[in-house]
């Protein structure tokens, strides 16, 4: 498994895009034939492994989020007498949970280009600035949640705001495991430094991360601006 | 401190769950003692429970689904009596008894029987039909199977400790929510279902990164097994449907936790999103267990008739055409929701849709046969009475395609003679065809053909007397689930079924000989070459048991059916191919994670059902402390010098070459 083989030494970068046609030559199948992971180049190296794997995972989880949506978006207007979104949200902390997270994924981003160039310290800081904003996230967020909870708007109050603690709050969780992770992270690289396979979580991590704001951005939409309107 | 346990939780009045509690605690217990007693719990902790042997690891699952097989058929063979018995009478199962029964009995069958059989198949076969050493995360593959023992246990613990869902096996709500079942049966089957899903998800994600990712060089998607390509369509689907059910049963969970309003009556919940919720994971879950079926049973036919599969292509299509088919028909099981005409007719051409795929594949196996010379051993004869049978369940599912039908025959025994007959011939005779056919790879040695082929006769024969009738007491009008009935019309038919399950206890209990009558004659019935059954694909170049790794140096796949390819050569030349250069093996440690995890996955499922909140947290934390723990570890794998491999590799060559010398001049 090793991440040079002889083919790919061969012939260049077979993942270089366009290069497909020039890879037609046993008949075959098409596509990246030698390269390892694909068609007939043996396993693919560890890296690509974990990486891959981490998506699938982050698919299902996706699956696992459109569930709760569905859910949402057929009960959003069962509000059985009680209040609905439009006099429940309050926008400006929705914006400002909003800009919270997507800082939060920028310095995440910039704690990738940190590991990049092996920068203990600076990977540190953006890793410790993301983790931060994760957390000033959640307290808005919990925030909301204590003052719907406190004007008799709980999740037991009717099925749409059942939906709306459910989808929101499954959001939260997750970005709760992950300031878990993060921390756990963090300490993996003081002790251990950027290892092979704590290189591997990083990018793991960082894809996680990352696919939370994906889902932030269908829940703003979703849940917020068109309960805004209802 | 408890929650809501008290001593009052254990069944004293009920004599039935409390003996069968009562011996099955205790044979756990005879079998606890003599493992320790024996000296052979460092084996079993070393070799086994912490392996991350993808082998092993397929092995402990379907010794699982084995054994939950045997425990969901009691259930079954509860049920049968009960209505033999109960015409115009009480029976001897009471109500509240017996529908806990009928959903044990579901849950048990789908849940801890057939998915752990049909996962631990593809986790002993996958990995060495692609010619490679492990799945993609061996870890991870060891806690997937770990926490759905855990479902497994939890299930079972509620037969002593409380109750099980009174329900049925999917749970419908409104009676599933607090108000209509306030005791803890829906709780056992929530958290079983949830921790054992989460187990099922992480194997569809190691399976699906495996098959894509890590294969033989040569091994392109075109020369992948047929049982192959239909493990990945069911990890696909694993993947894309249970996570649906997580959410789907997250959410009533929430409705019985704390007071969500999801699927009740009142403040707006609506049921009928479960039911469309529950089928959109329901329905593909069918396919997750019989396309690994008919992946089987192409290996088998192939091999037994000693032709390449026929129109491998097509067959290639059709698992994947079923596949993405199977996201378009959930509604089917539920036409009478009153969706309306236009969405009833939709799903009902999609669902007579669905079964061209698999005619074709009947087509191909059926040719595949035709002009072989067929060898009719205990595999080949369960891959037979598939074929019949199964393609009448299918035709009894046409008719229930068709809304209008189907609004007669809903919940009644006609579908539940249906399902049975797809399932059974399906997945449980694929189960033990590719058990029988694989055993001799896992243990080195053949199951007795003669036990073997009497399990399959009674089998097949207590199968079409217990569900023949069922189908006409359907037609007659006789609804599922009924605890007793006064409808004389309806009683031969019952009686017939009941004669029918004796049947099939005779069918089990060949089957149990079988075991033990192979085990005993071991030396006669020992495999030395590693290719008993003449076989085809990679499984059957290494030997039986193979090793750790699988195979001293990764094959070089020249062409479909790389082994046959090898096979061949090999008898033209008179010769094996020449010595390859051995190298090191890097092989990953084994981990008692899986087991640590679900050991507090039990914890913390114990706790949630029975309301011990401390104890929750305290499983949470635990299972957190073993992540990092987990993730703190330093040596992940280990290395098998060149040397080792390399005398392995000599010996299994003189053993290939000794069978050359002997049966070189014709092919076998």
């Amino acid at each position: 498994m090793s991440a040079t083989d002889t083919p790919f030494e061969r012939a260049g970068d077979p993942y270089r895009v366009g290069r497909s046609r020039d890879w037609v030559s046993t008949g075959a199948g098409r596509g990246h034939v030698y390269a390892t992971g694909h068609g007939e180049g043996g396993p693919a190296s560890k890296r690509v492994i974990v990486g891959y794997g981490f998506w699938i995972f982050l698919l299902s989880d996706i699956v696992m989020f459109s569930a709760f949506f569905a859910a949402h978006a057929v009960l959003q207007t069962a509000t059985a007498g009680g209040p609905s979104g439009r006099e429940l949200f309050n926008l400006w902390s929705i914006v400002a949970q909003t800009a919270f997270l997507l800082v939060s994924s920028f310095t995440c981003g910039l704690s990738a280009v940190a590991t990049e160039a092996r920068n203990q310290l600076w990977t540190q800081v953006a890793l410790l600035v993301t983790g931060l904003f994760g957390l000033g996230f959640l307290v808005l967020e919990g925030r909301d949640f204590a003052g719907m909870v406190m004007q008799g708007a709980g999740p037991d109050r009717s099925a749409f705001l059942s939906s709306l603690f459910a989808v929101v709050g499954l959001h939260g969780l997750h970005v709760s495991a992950g300031l878990l992770w993060l921390g756990t992270m963090m300490a993996q690289i003081f002790v251990k430094g950027f290892r092979a396979d704590i290189l591997r979580r990083l990018v793991c991590f960082n894809l996680f991360w990352h696919a939370l704001d994906i889902i932030w951005v269908a829940l703003f939409t979703v849940v917020y601006l068109i309960g805004l309107g209802r | 401190m408890f929650g809501k346990l008290t001593w009052d939780a254990i069944p004293w009045n009920q004599p039935i769950p409390l003996v069968a509690g009562a011996v099955v605690v205790l044979a756990v217990f005879a079998v606890v003692i003599w493992v320790v007693l024996k000296g052979y719990l460092p084996y079993l902790w070393r070799e086994w429970i912490t392996s991350v042997d993808h082998k092993r690891i397929g092995v402990m699952y379907t010794l699982l689904g084995v054994i939950m097989l045997l425990r969901g058929f009691i259930d079954a063979i509860m049920m049968r009596s009960q209505q033999a018995i109960a015409f115009r009478a009480a029976g001897y199962l009471p109500p509240e008894h017996y529908d806990q029964i009928f959903s044990a009995h579901g849950t048990i069958m789908i849940f801890f029987a057939a998915m752990p059989i049909v996962i631990g198949l593809m986790n002993f076969v996958v990995p060495l039909q692609l010619g490679v050493r492990d799945v993609a995360f061996p870890t991870l593959n060891s806690t997937s199977f770990w926490l759905t023992a855990t479902g497994a246990l939890l299930v079972n613990l509620s037969l002593v400790i409380g109750e099980f869902a009174r329900t049925g096996w999917l749970v419908y709500p409104p009676l599933s929510e607090l108000p209509y079942s306030p005791g803890v049966g829906v709780d056992y089957y929530l958290w079983a279902l949830l921790i054992s899903g989460v187990g099922t998800l992480m194997t569809g994600i190691n399976f699906v990164t495996t098959i894509l990712k890590i294969r033989a060089p040569g091994m392109s998607y075109l020369r992948m097994t047929i049982f192959c390509w239909t493990a990945l369509a069911a990890n696909l689907l694993i993947v894309a449907a249970f996570p649906i059910l997580t959410a789907t049963l997250g959410m009533l969970a929430l409705d019985r936790y704390l007071g969500f309003h999801f699927f009740t009556n009142d403040a707006g919940g609506n049921m009928m999103m479960f039911i469309n919720l529950i089928w959109a994971w329901g329905h593909p879950e069918v396919y997750i267990l019989v396309l690994p079926a008919f992946g089987i049973f192409s290996e088998v036919i192939s091999t037994f008739s000693g032709k390449p599969l026929f129109n491998y292509r097509s067959m290639v299509a059709a698992t994947m055409f079923i596949c993405l088919v199977s996201y378009m028909v959930w509604l089917h099981h539920f036409f009478t929701m009153g969706a309306g005409a236009d969405v009833n007719a939709f799903f009902g051409i999609s669902t007579s849709i669905i079964a061209v795929g698999t005619g074709v594949k009947v087509y191909n196996w059926l040719f595949t046969m035709y002009g072989g010379r067929i060898r009719f051993t205990t595999p080949m004869l369960w891959s037979l009475g598939f074929l019949v049978t199964f393609t009448i369940g299918g035709m009894t599912g046409v008719l229930l395609a068709v809304p209008p039908a189907d609004f007669l025959l809903h919940n009644s025994l006609f579908l539940v003679a249906h399902f049975h007959n797809v399932i059974i011939a399906g997945v449980v005779f694929a189960a033990f065809a590719g058990i029988t056919y694989w055993f001799p790879k896992a243990f080195g040695f053949k199951l007795d053909e003669g036990w073997g082929k009497a399990a399959f006769w009674l089998s097949l024969l207590g199968f079409y007397v217990v569900f023949m009738p069922l189908y006409v007491a359907g037609l007659l009008g006789m609804t599922r689930r009924l605890q007793h009935y006064d409808v004389a019309a309806w009683r031969p038919w019952v009686l017939v079924a009941g004669i029918g399950i004796v049947i099939m206890m005779a069918a089990a209990a060949c089957q149990v000989i079988q075991f033990v009558v192979s085990v005993r004659r071991r030396n006669e019935l020992r495999d030395a070459t590693g290719d008993p059954w003449d076989g085809r694909s990679l499984e059957w170049a290494t030997t039986s048991p193979p090793p750790p790794f699988n195979f001293a140096v990764l094959p070089n796949v020249q062409g479909a059916e790389p082994y046959w390819g090898i096979k061949q050569r090999a008898i033209e030349t008179q010769q094996l191919s020449p010595e390859p250069k051995y190298e090191p093996i890097e092989m990953p440690r084994n981990s008692p994670t899986g087991f640590i995890t679900a050991f507090f996955c039990t914890m913390t499922g114990f706790a949630l059902i029975w309301h011990i909140w401390w104890m929750v947290a305290l499983g949470l934390l635990a299972a957190y402390a073993v992540f990092v723990w987990f993730a703190w570890r330093d040596a992940v794998e280990y290395s098998i010098p060149a040397e080792e491999v390399a005398r392995y590799d000599r010996e299994r060559r003189r053993a290939r070459e000794q069978w050359l010398a002997q049966h070189g001049g014709q092919p076998a």
